[in-house]
C-alpha cells in the first residue's frame, strides 16, 4: 500500500466495541490527503462516530490498522498522536464555569509542560485559532451560555489550537441553523486549503456535503464504505443507494429527495428560466408526473411580462387561465379537481 | 480569566483562613487572648504554663488537624467530581467511609471483646487501633474500587461504589446489632467525626501523608483539566486515561483515607468546598481550583471545628452534624441557582 501522499489511511480496518467484541463495520480502507475536505455520510447507526474515534486513536480497532503518514498509529505515543490528530466529538461538555478561552487552551495540552502552563507560542496559536474561527467576541464568555453554532466554532477552535495535520469532526453541523452550517462547512474547507489540513467531517447534510466536499465517504448498513468525488458517486448511483429501502428516494437528476409515488396524471411545462424550474417542482410536489408529449392532463406555459414578473398560463381541457404566482395556479388546479370530483379543493 | 478577581479571592481565603486558625486556638472552654497564644506558640514561657499547655498540647494539634483534614477532603472531593463528572461525587461515595467504618467496627466490636485493649482503658493504644483499623478498611475498599476502575466506565464505577457502600454498611449494622453498649459508644464516638483525637505525636504521621497527597493533587492539575472534557477528549489530547484515572483516584483515596482514619468519616466538606470555589472563582480550571479548594477546605474544617466547640457547650458537638449543617445549604443554594447540575458539569 502506498502512503506517500496520504496523511491518514487505514487498511482492512475492523471497527466496533472492544468490550463486547461487537463489530460495527469491517474491511474499511480509506485515505485522507493533506488539504482535502471529506464528508462522511450514512444513516444513523452505521458506525460513523466509531470510525471517527478509531481513526483518531481514541477507540482501538478490532482488526486492521490505521496509519499516520505511513506509520502505524499504535507505534506513536499518545502525546505524539495528539499533536498530529485533533477531533471534535459529540460528547457533552461542562458548561457553566468553563470559559471559551479555557476550552480552546486545552487544545495546547499535548505541547505544555507538567503543570499545563501556557508559553508564548501556545498563546499565539490559541489566538490564531480564535481568529480563524472568527470568535474573538466569545473568548471571555462561558461555554454554557453561548449558542449551539458558537459552541461548534469554539470546539473547532480548540481542535485547531492542537496544531495537528488531521482534523476529524463528528457532526459539526448538528443542531446548528442553516446559515451557520454553511459557514462552518465553508470555514472547514478553507482551512483545509489554506493550512494543508486534512479535514474529515461526518454529516447528515447531503446537499451541503455534495456542494462543498472534495470527496465523500458513504457508509451503509452492510458496513461497506464507498469513497470518491461527490459527482462520480452521484453518477454511479452510490448516493441514491444510501437511501434504498426508504419510503423516499434520492433523485440524481434533480439532486434532491423525492417521495416515491406513481403519478396518476401528467403535466407538460414549457418555457425557461428559474420560474419554469420551480413550476415543475411545485407540480411534482402535488403529484403530477412530468412529460413532454401530448398525453397530459395539464399544460403550463411559463413566460414573463414586461417587468420580468413570471406568468404561468395553465390549460386543463378547454379551460385556460393565466397566473402571476404558483400559489394561485395550484389553488386553481385544486378547484378544477373539486369541480370534477365534488371534493374540497386540495391545494390551497 | 479575570486575574484580579482570582488574586483577590485567594487573598480573602488566606486572610479568612489565618483568622479562623487563630480563632480556633483562642476559643474554647477557656478563651485565651490572641497575644498570649502567639507568645505560647513562639515559646516565650512567661505566658503561664497552663495556657501554654492548653495551646500546645490540645488547641494547636486540633486546629492544625482541622485545617489539614478539611484541605484534604476538599482536594479529594474536587478530584472525584472532575473524574466522575458528577457534582455529588466525593471519596465517600466510593465507599471510603463505609470501608473505614467496617475496619473500626471489626476492631472495636469483634476483636475488642477478644482481649484487645479499648480506647477507654489506654487512650493512646486505643485511638491508634482505631486509626489503623479505619485506614486499613478505607484502603481495602479503595483498592477494590481502583481495581474495578480499570474494568468499567466512570458511571458504572460510581454505582459500584454506592453498592459496595450499602453492602459494607449493612455488615456494620449487623455487627452493631450483636455488640455490647460500651463498645458501641466508642464506635459511635468515632463515627461522629472529631478533629480533636489526633495527638501532637500522631501529627508527625498525619501531616506528612496529607502533604504528600496535596502535592499529588497539585501535580495532577493538568490531567484533571483534560478530564473536564470527558475521557474521550482526554484521550484525544494524549492523556493516558486509565493511568491518569488511577493516579487521580489513588491520590484522592490517600487523602480521604488518612483523614477518615484519624478523624472519622467527615462528610460534606468534599462536596461543598469545591462548589464554593467554582462560584467564587467562576472557573473550572484546576490550576485555580485545586489550590482554592485546599484553602477553602481548610477554612471549612477550621470553621466547623470552632462551631463544634461552640462557646458555652460542654464537650463538642458531633462534627459530622456541623459539617452537614454548613454544607447542605451551600449545595442547595448552588443547585437552585444553577437550576440544573448538568450546566455545571455536562451530562
Amino acid at each position: 500500500m502506498s502512503h506517500h501522499d496520504t496523511v491518514l489511511d487505514s487498511e482492512i480496518l475492523v471497527i466496533g466495541y472492544k468490550e463486547s467484541g461487537q463489530k460495527v463495520a469491517e474491511n474499511l480502507s480509506v485515505s485522507l490527503k493533506p488539504g482535502e475536505f471529506v464528508s462522511l455520510l450514512g444513516p444513523n447507526g452505521v458506525g460513523k462516530s466509531t470510525l471517527i474515534r478509531t481513526l483518531a486513536g481514541i477507540d482501538e480497532p478490532l482488526g486492521g490498522r490505521v496509519f499516520l503518514k505511513g506509520e502505524p498509529l499504535s507505534n506513536l505515543t499518545p502525546r505524539e498522536r495528539a499533536r498530529r490528530i485533533s477531533v471534535v466529538l459529540t460528547d457533552s461538555l461542562p458548561g457553566a464555569m468553563l470559559s471559551v478561552y479555557g476550552l480552546i487552551a486545552l487544545g495546547r495540552h499535548p505541547y505544555t509542560g507538567l503543570m499545563g502552563g501556557l508559553a508564548k507560542d501556545d498563546k499565539e496559536r490559541i489566538d490564531w485559532a480564535i481568529q480563524a474561527m472568527g470568535i474573538q467576541d466569545l473568548a471571555i464568555r462561558r461555554f454554557g451560555e453561548i449558542s449551539d453554532g458558537e459552541r461548534q466554532k469554539a470546539l473547532i477552535a480548540r481542535a485547531l489550537a492542537q496544531e495537528a495535520d488531521v482534523l476529524l469532526l463528528d457532526e459539526p453541523t448538528a443542531f446548528v441553523d442553516l446559515p451557520r452550517r454553511v459557514e462552518i462547512v465553508n470555514v472547514l474547507r478553507e482551512l483545509a486549503y489554506s493550512q494543508g489540513l486534512a479535514v474529515m467531517a461526518s454529516s447528515h447534510d447531503l446537499e451541503l456535503s455534495l456542494s462543498f466536499s472534495d470527496k465523500l465517504w458513504l457508509m451503509d448498513f452492510e458496513g461497506t464504505l464507498t469513497t470518491g468525488v461527490p459527482e462520480d458517486l452521484v453518477l454511479q448511483g452510490s448516493v441514491a443507494r444510501l437511501f434504498q429501502g426508504e419510503s423516499f428516494g434520492w433523485d440524481a437528476e434533480s439532486g434532491g429527495f423525492r417521495v416515491h409515488k406513481t403519478p396518476a396524471r401528467f403535466a407538460r411545462v414549457s418555457g425557461g428560466g428559474e420560474a419554469c424550474y420551480w413550476a415543475r417542482q411545485a407540480l411534482e410536489r402535488v403529484g403530477f408526473g412530468l412529460r413532454d408529449d401530448d398525453e397530459v392532463a395539464l399544460e403550463v406555459t411559463v413566460s414573463s411580462d414586461a417587468n420580468g414578473v413570471p406568468l404561468y398560463q395553465a390549460i386543463i381541457g378547454d379551460r385556460s387561465k393565466t397566473f402571476t404566482n404558483l400559489g394561485d395556479l395550484l389553488a386553481w388546479i385544486g378547484r378544477m379537481d373539486g369541480a370534477v370530483s365534488g371534493h374540497r379543493p386540495k391545494y390551497d | 480569566m479575570d486575574r484580579s478577581r482570582i488574586v483577590f479571592s485567594f487573598i480573602c481565603l488566606i486572610v479568612l483562613g489565618t483568622v479562623a486558625f487563630l480563632a480556633g486556638i483562642c476559643l474554647g472552654s477557656v478563651n485565651i487572648p490572641p497575644f498570649e497564644v502567639i507568645k505560647s506558640l513562639f515559646g516565650s514561657d512567661d505566658a503561664g504554663t497552663l495556657q501554654s499547655a492548653i495551646v500546645l498540647e490540645f488547641r494547636l494539634p486540633r486546629t492544625v488537624t482541622s485545617a489539614f483534614a478539611g484541605a484534604s477532603l476538599a482536594a479529594a472531593g474536587l478530584m472525584m467530581q472532575t473524574v466522575f463528572r458528577n457534582p455529588l461525587a466525593d471519596p465517600f461515595v466510593l465507599g471510603v467511609n463505609s470501608g473505614a467504618s467496617l475496619g473500626v467496627a471489626i476492631a472495636l466490636l469483634v476483636l475488642g471483646p477478644g482481649g484487645i485493649v479499648l480506647a477507654s482503658q489506654t487512650p493512646l493504644t486505643g485511638s491508634l487501633l482505631v486509626v489503623v483499623a479505619a485506614t486499613i478498611g478505607a484502603g481495602a475498599s479503595l483498592g477494590l474500587i481502583l481495581i474495578l476502575s480499570r474494568r468499567v466506565d466512570v458511571t458504572s464505577l460510581l454505582i459500584l461504589g454506592l453498592m459496595i457502600s450499602y453492602g459494607v454498611s449493612s455488615i456494620v449494622s449487623i455487627l452493631i446489632y450483636y455488640s455490647m453498649a460500651d463498645r458501641l459508644q466508642v464506635f459511635f464516638n468515632w463515627s461522629f467525626g472529631n478533629f480533636g483525637a489526633v495527638t501532637l505525636g500522631q501529627l508527625g504521621l498525619f501531616i506528612p501523608i496529607v502533604i504528600l497527597g496535596l502535592i499529588g493533587a497539585i501535580l495532577l492539575v493538568k490531567r484533571l483539566d483534560a478530564f473536564l472534557l470527558g475521557e474521550r477528549y482526554a484521550k484525544s489530547l494524549g492523556v493516558g486515561v486509565e493511568g491518569s484515572r488511577l493516579a487521580i483516584l489513588g491520590c484522592a483515596s490517600l487523602l480521604a483515607g488518612v483523614v477518615t482514619g484519624f478523624c472519622g468519616p467527615i462528610g460534606f466538606i468534599g462536596i461543598a468546598a469545591p462548589h464554593l470555589c467554582r462560584y467564587l472563582f467562576k472557573t473550572s480550571e484546576h490550576h485555580v481550583l485545586v489550590p482554592a479548594s485546599i484553602l477553602m477546605g481548610a477554612l471549612f474544617g477550621l470553621t466547623s471545628d470552632i462551631l463544634a466547640r461552640a462557646p458555652g457547650l460542654e464537650g463538642t458537638l458531633p462534627l459530622n452534624s456541623v459539617t452537614a449543617l454548613i454544607g447542605v445549604p451551600v449545595i442547595i443554594a448552588a443547585l437552585l441557582k444553577q437550576k440544573s447540575y448538568q450546566r455545571l458539569f455536562g451530562g
